[in-house]
């Protein structure tokens, strides 16, 4: 392949409170390829999320990124005073993107003007997905995406990542579910 | 940059913490009249000082809305994650918090100094006093901020830790509204609030990047 890995990891470990995670953990994603991350409760999944994110340092290996990632995991980050309209613009003003397609593509158009705060569960993981979406980053980084989300949230988010993957992104995702991800690589921690 | 600081300015505005430490210095400066008695020589001796302590425990009020809320909900990461570094974050958090802590200090200081029977020049030197003191104290407020996000329980410790870091600039700024006081004060306690300043945005970005692991 001669484009460049959007996400390179070699020989990763992680050491969290003492504990080893994972050691030797080798994983490339190019543009269109997915991995989903599976595994028991506190095995490491988000912790490798949060790494691949450049949040956490890896206790060992190296982490290289092709551009610039986007990521959903269970903090909303959005005001929660303010309209889930408003709230996501901030973050797509940051990004240089509109997020009112991104909202359309998660169904959240009509609740632009609804307070964050007055938002279910399933909701929040849509626009946390929404803002992921439109960033226009070509690494998303998935931490449990379909926690929460109703049949049709899953469509649409498998649908979000089927077309991100066509346009060329990459996507690492840690999850129970299969997202619709038949063709992602299968990292077991 | 300017959308984050944007943001702080109104979460400021809409979420009180503006208003709150503002009306603490107003109820010092009311009740202070009632402790020491209606003595007017003895209040405009003693109110400068007592004002400065006003000023010094309301800096202390939004410890915990500073940081905290954007650590918990993600705020911090996402920006995190868009490669913005973290001390610019606490930058545009610091400039955001001055600009609704600082200004509305001075203002409140009139009433507060009508309060307290303050001569008009001592009135001058108290708001010089502020004015070069609360980007010192709001530093200061910042860096505590950053230091106990994610502890459970962090009144008590923001108020150990930062009390006693607050101390040149109570020393400096109530000394300045002493009657006959020299400029020196208050070039001792620009240069204190200058340097907490230059310090805090380095101090509170390692302090939320520290907070990550």
């Amino acid at each position: 392949m001669s484009a460049p890995a959007l996400l390179r990891m070699e020989r990763l470990a992680c050491l969290r409170g003492g504990r080893l995670l994972f050691e030797g953990l080798d994983l490339v994603l190019g543009a269109g390829e997915a991995a989903l991350v599976t595994g028991p409760n506190g095995v490491g999944k988000s912790s490798l999320i949060r790494i691949a994110a450049g949040l956490l340092r890896a206790s060992a290996g190296t982490v290289a990124r092709g551009g610039a990632g986007a990521l959903a995991d269970e903090g909303l980050a959005l005001d929660a005073k303010l309209p889930l309209g408003r709230a996501l613009a901030f973050w797509a003003r940051l990004d240089g993107a509109d997020a009112a397609a991104a909202m359309d593509a998660m169904g959240l158009a009509r609740l632009a003007a609804v307070p964050v705060r007055m938002l279910s569960t399933g909701q929040r993981k849509r626009a946390a997905l929404a803002r992921v979406i439109a960033s226009g980053t070509p690494l998303w980084l998935l931490d449990e995406p379909a926690n929460g989300l109703d049949t049709d949230g899953e469509q649409r988010l498998a649908a979000a990542m089927a077309s991100h993957l066509a346009g060329g992104g990459a996507i690492l995702a840690a999850s129970h579910q299969p997202l619709g991800l038949e063709s992602a690589k299968r990292v077991a921690l | 940059m300017t959308a984050l600081l944007l943001r702080e300015l109104r979460l400021a505005a809409t979420g009180g913490s503006a208003l709150l430490p503002l009306l603490f210095f107003l109820l010092v400066a009311t009740l202070f009249p009632f402790a020491v008695g209606p003595d007017a020589p003895l209040l405009a001796r003693t109110g400068g000082g007592a004002l400065w302590m006003a000023a010094l425990l309301a800096a202390l009020l939004p410890v915990d809305r500073l940081v905290e809320p954007d650590r918990a909900s993600g705020v911090l990461d996402q920006l995190a994650v868009r490669g913005m570094p973290e001390e610019l974050v606490a930058l545009a958090k610091l400039i955001g918090h001055w600009l609704s802590f600082g200004p509305p200090l001075m203002l409140a200081a009139l009433p507060a100094a009508a309060l307290l029977k303050l001569p008009a020049d001592l009135l001058l030197r108290l708001e010089l006093g502020l004015l070069a003191g609360t980007p010192g104290l709001a530093a200061l407020t910042l860096t505590v901020a950053a230091l106990t996000a994610g502890l459970r329980t962090t009144g008590a410790l923001a108020g150990f830790l930062m009390l006693p870091l607050a101390v040149p600039l109570l020393i400096f700024g109530a000394g300045m509204t002493e009657q006959g006081g020299s400029m020196g004060a208050a070039k001792l306690l620009a240069a204190v609030s200058l340097l907490l300043v230059a310090i805090a945005p380095f101090a509170a970005g390692a302090a939320i990047k520290a907070a990550r692991d």
